[in-house]
């Protein structure tokens, strides 16, 4: 039963990325690349890594990709001359795609664990308790620092990204609270005598 | 249980798709960004096919870490992305040629 999961997980991961290389409009890379995430994290709830496969979900599913339909919604592109010279790129891509695939089937076919490498586990995974609360005991206590670490890396991007797309306008009005909390009455108010009868 | 080798063969796929996207797609830098995502979650998912595997949950953990930095990536490519076409009003590499290089 899992295997029939596995192979329609893996059918639609491999067909959906691959319209999200083949598909004129970016929008609809967009949402190919939100379903290859969803086969993905199909993948690990069957190895068993529920936590993180929803945790693709939201990360990638719901902030990521949003954030690509943002990008692409926002920016006036001229999509068709993004497609020009893929036909010259083709020979040389299915060359490259080749020969790293040739690789890589080459390294992992004849993949098997040895035995040692089961007797030296750091954290051996508990099958009496949930995947999430396994990884937070690990998380919290052994790889403290690195998470931390992952949480200033994703303030400075934060923060980068914000100053990056800041910009001033000079054109726009703006309160400048400083200079108005600093205005002198003596300064700001003029006293004039007029005459009756004339204007100023 | 399914073979571990599945598994790896499909991430092997979708890294290749990923590199061939990046080749393909020379001028769109959008689709650049969201190929080098499928390649973050094809090596994603070896770590935790092994993880997994192996009875080890170290793998998930780094999966996790692999999972922040590719957001930060994104959301810091996006922003890029935007003050360029703010300087130029289009998105082709071809464009990015102020350096010379």
């Amino acid at each position: 039963m899992a295997l029939y999961f596995f192979y329609f997980f893996a059918s639609t991961a491999i067909l959906s990325s691959f319209f999200v290389i083949f598909a004129n409009n970016p929008v609809h890379s967009v949402l190919w690349l939100i379903v290859t995430f969803f086969s993905v994290a199909g993948f690990f709830i069957l190895v068993g890594a529920e936590f993180l496969a929803l945790l693709l979900m939201i990360v990638y599913v719901g902030a990521l990709a949003v954030l690509f339909l943002f990008v692409v919604m926002m920016l006036n592109i001229n999509f068709a001359g993004l497609r020009s010279g893929v036909a010259q790129y083709l020979p040389f891509g299915i060359l490259i795609g080749l020969v790293i695939f040739i690789e890589l089937i080459l390294a992992f076919v004849p993949w098997d664990f040895k035995e040692q490498s089961f007797n030296n586990l750091s954290s051996p995974i508990n099958l009496s308790e949930t995947n999430t609360v396994a990884l937070g005991k690990v998380v919290y206590t052994d790889y403290f620092l690195l998470f931390q670490c992952a949480g200033i890396i994703l303030l400075i991007a934060m923060i980068g990204s914000i100053v990056l797309t800041l910009r001033s306008r000079p054109d726009v009005k703006r309160q400048n609270i400083t200079e108005q909390i600093f205005r002198d009455p003596n300064s700001s108010i003029e006293v004039k005598d007029i005459n009756p009868g004339e204007g100023i | 249980m399914i073979p571990i080798e599945h598994f790896l063969i499909v991430s092997a796929s979708l890294f290749v798709i990923g590199v061939f996207g990046i080749f393909l797609n020379r001028k769109n830098i959008i689709i650049i960004l969201m190929s080098i995502e499928l390649i973050l979650a094809s090596v994603n998912i070896n770590f935790v096919v092994f993880s997994s595997y192996l009875g080890d949950l170290v793998g998930q953990v780094f999966a996790m870490f692999i999972l922040t930095v590719a957001a930060a990536e994104a959301a810091i490519g996006l922003a890029i992305i935007v003050c360029f076409y703010r300087l130029r009003n289009s998105i082709f590499i071809e464009d990015a040629n102020t350096m010379k290089g």
